[in-house]
């Protein structure tokens, strides 16, 4: 039994169609990027993965097991923003997930245990780099470092899956290279699947083990939501061919133009 | 250089800030002068001598009849007033707003009677107040508490729902019930903003409770403003009307302080 199966998967909200028959087995371990055009459902793909939303029809199955209907401690996600609790420092921020499995009732842990729990945290910071920061508030904190921060809080519930959203979007060029570097080497280390989507094809093409292409295949100009996205290329990364990228690259941008009109 | 961008310097705005307030004393001072020099008597515009008898009589002279101190005794009573008043206001928004702005189910039921009450004018309602609760301390705060809570649960619940929708999944993906997202995530993002709620309504506030002493009451600013306008006493009237304002002001910075000192990074734009 494979870690993740999606079969026959249709997401439609009223007539708009989504997603149409995705087919996709996932092993455990593997490093997917999701990428496309805007609203060819890769996000929602995403949101499915997560419990944000549900498939209209078709099976997505957790090791045999239908995805639960709420995002849940088993599924980690980072968002392009917004994923950091404003009103707590940095190392509160990671000690969060600790203390809300272990403290029920006041989500929130003194004495011994705090100091266990921070030992951890200190851990987690000083793995993606953050161990100078601890006492920080997360807005004085780059835009990069509130990154390695949502990603420090998800790694250290040790979800079976992570998801990331866009992530690096609204990152600098060279502080992305950095954080490519960091999430490979915690994925190396964890052995975490993850899903990453994005919108930059060269980082797709880059990182992980799987590009998975959503796009149109068919397209009706005069009704364009009569028609979903399904994924196209399922590719084993290595095999980086300039003529393929090309080619990829331009049936995506073909249907970004044909959507954006 | 276009009006729009001439910016005046911190002095300079300063000095700005305060030529209307001297300009308004001038022309008071100087029409009062006036109407002084034609009969001494006159009780419209007393001059700063006479207000400073009424302030010593007040605020610094045993009352004849009661040997209160009357300004005190009328500071503490409306104070008192307006503390519970807002002060339960406060707490019924911060509950009954996390509940709406957290809970759909809550909202669908509660959030109607919500905008209902707060389009009701209060002072309207205020002869059922006094019908029900009497004329004691308890319809005065009541007056306060219906005036204002409304819209202090409203703000809340809209604030909650601010909150970003990216929150509200982190905190689930950390594993959080929906207890536990109050209580770690919602309620401490949201006590800055209630106090920011507070402040904006502690005008309201002051209004309803001078409405209320003006009707039934037997000490307490607005009722002592309303008293002696039976005897013309400007002297009187206008340093409590000024003692009130002065009031205001220190409340409400004093709210604003605390919001500074216990929420770092709300005023520091961290949210």
């Amino acid at each position: 039994m494979s870690f993740i199966t999606v079969k026959n998967l249709w997401k439609e909200y009223g007539q708009q169609v989504v997603l149409e028959n995705l087919n996709l087995k996932v092993a455990r371990g593997e490093f997917c990027t999701l990428v496309g055009a805007s609203g060819c459902g890769k996000s929602t793909f995403l949101k499915m993965l997560l419990g944000q939303e549900r498939p209209t029809r078709g099976d997505l199955n957790l090791v045999g097991q239908p995805f639960p209907a709420e995002p849940d401690r088993n599924r980690g996600i980072v968002f392009q923003r917004y994923s950091v609790f404003p009103h707590l420092t940095v190392r509160q921020n990671v000690l969060m997930g600790l203390e809300l499995e272990q403290k029920p009732l006041l989500g929130k842990l003194f004495g011994v245990r705090r100091r266990e729990a921070m030992q951890q945290v200190d851990e987690m910071l000083a793995s993606v780099g953050l161990a100078h920061a601890g006492e920080k508030w997360p807005h004085e904190l780059s835009g990069g470092m509130q990154q390695r921060l949502a990603i420090a809080q998800s790694f250290i519930m040790k979800p079976r899956v992570l998801l990331l959203d866009e992530p690096f979007g609204a990152l600098d060029p060279g502080i992305r290279g950095d954080m490519h570097e960091l999430i490979l080497s915690l994925w190396r280390e964890t052995g975490t699947t993850i899903f990453m989507v994005t919108h930059d094809l060269n980082e797709g093409f880059y990182l992980g083990t799987r590009l998975l292409v959503f796009d149109k295949v068919r397209h009706d100009p005069q009704q364009p939501e009569a028609f979903g996205a399904t994924i196209t290329y399922d590719l084993p990364i290595g095999q980086t061919d300039r003529q393929l990228y090309e080619s990829i690259e331009s049936s995506v941008s073909q249907t970004a133009r044909a959507l954006s009109v | 250089m276009r009006l729009i961008n001439r910016h005046p310097g911190a002095m300079a705005a300063f000095v700005l800030g305060l030529i209307p307030f001297a300009l308004l004393i001038m022309v008071y001072a100087m029409a009062s002068q006036e109407r002084l020099a034609e009969n001494p008597n006159d009780k419209l515009l007393p001059g700063i001598e006479q207000m400073t008898a009424a302030i010593d009589r007040m605020a610094f002279q045993e009352d004849r009849r009661s040997g209160d101190y009357l300004m005190w005794v009328d500071t503490l009573a409306s104070l008192e007033r307006l503390g519970l008043g807002v002060g339960v206001a406060a707490l019924l928004a911060l509950l009954v707003g996390i509940l709406n702005g957290v809970l759909p189910i809550v909202r669908a039921s509660l959030a109607p009677l919500v905008s209902a009450a707060s389009m009701v004018p209060p002072l309207a309602i205020l002869p059922i107040l006094f019908i029900v609760f009497g004329l004691g301390e308890l319809s005065k705060v009541m007056l306060i508490v219906i005036g204002t809570a409304p819209i202090m649960m409203r703000d809340v619940a809209q604030r909650v729902r601010e909150l970003p929708q990216e929150q509200f999944i982190k905190i689930q993906t950390l594993g959080a019930n929906s207890w536990q997202m109050v209580i770690r995530m919602v309620l401490p993002q949201i006590l800055p903003r209630l106090i920011d709620a507070v402040r904006l309504s502690l005008g309201p506030a002051w209004l309803f409770l001078i409405a209320a002493e003006a009707i039934a009451s037997t000490e307490g600013l607005g009722y002592r403003i309303f008293l002696v306008r039976r005897y013309l006493a400007m002297d009187v009237i206008l340093p409590y009307v000024i003692w009130i304002t002065l009031l205001a002001i220190v409340i409400d910075q004093c709210l604003r302080f605390t919001n500074r000192r216990l929420f770092p990074w709300y005023n520091a734009g961290g949210h």
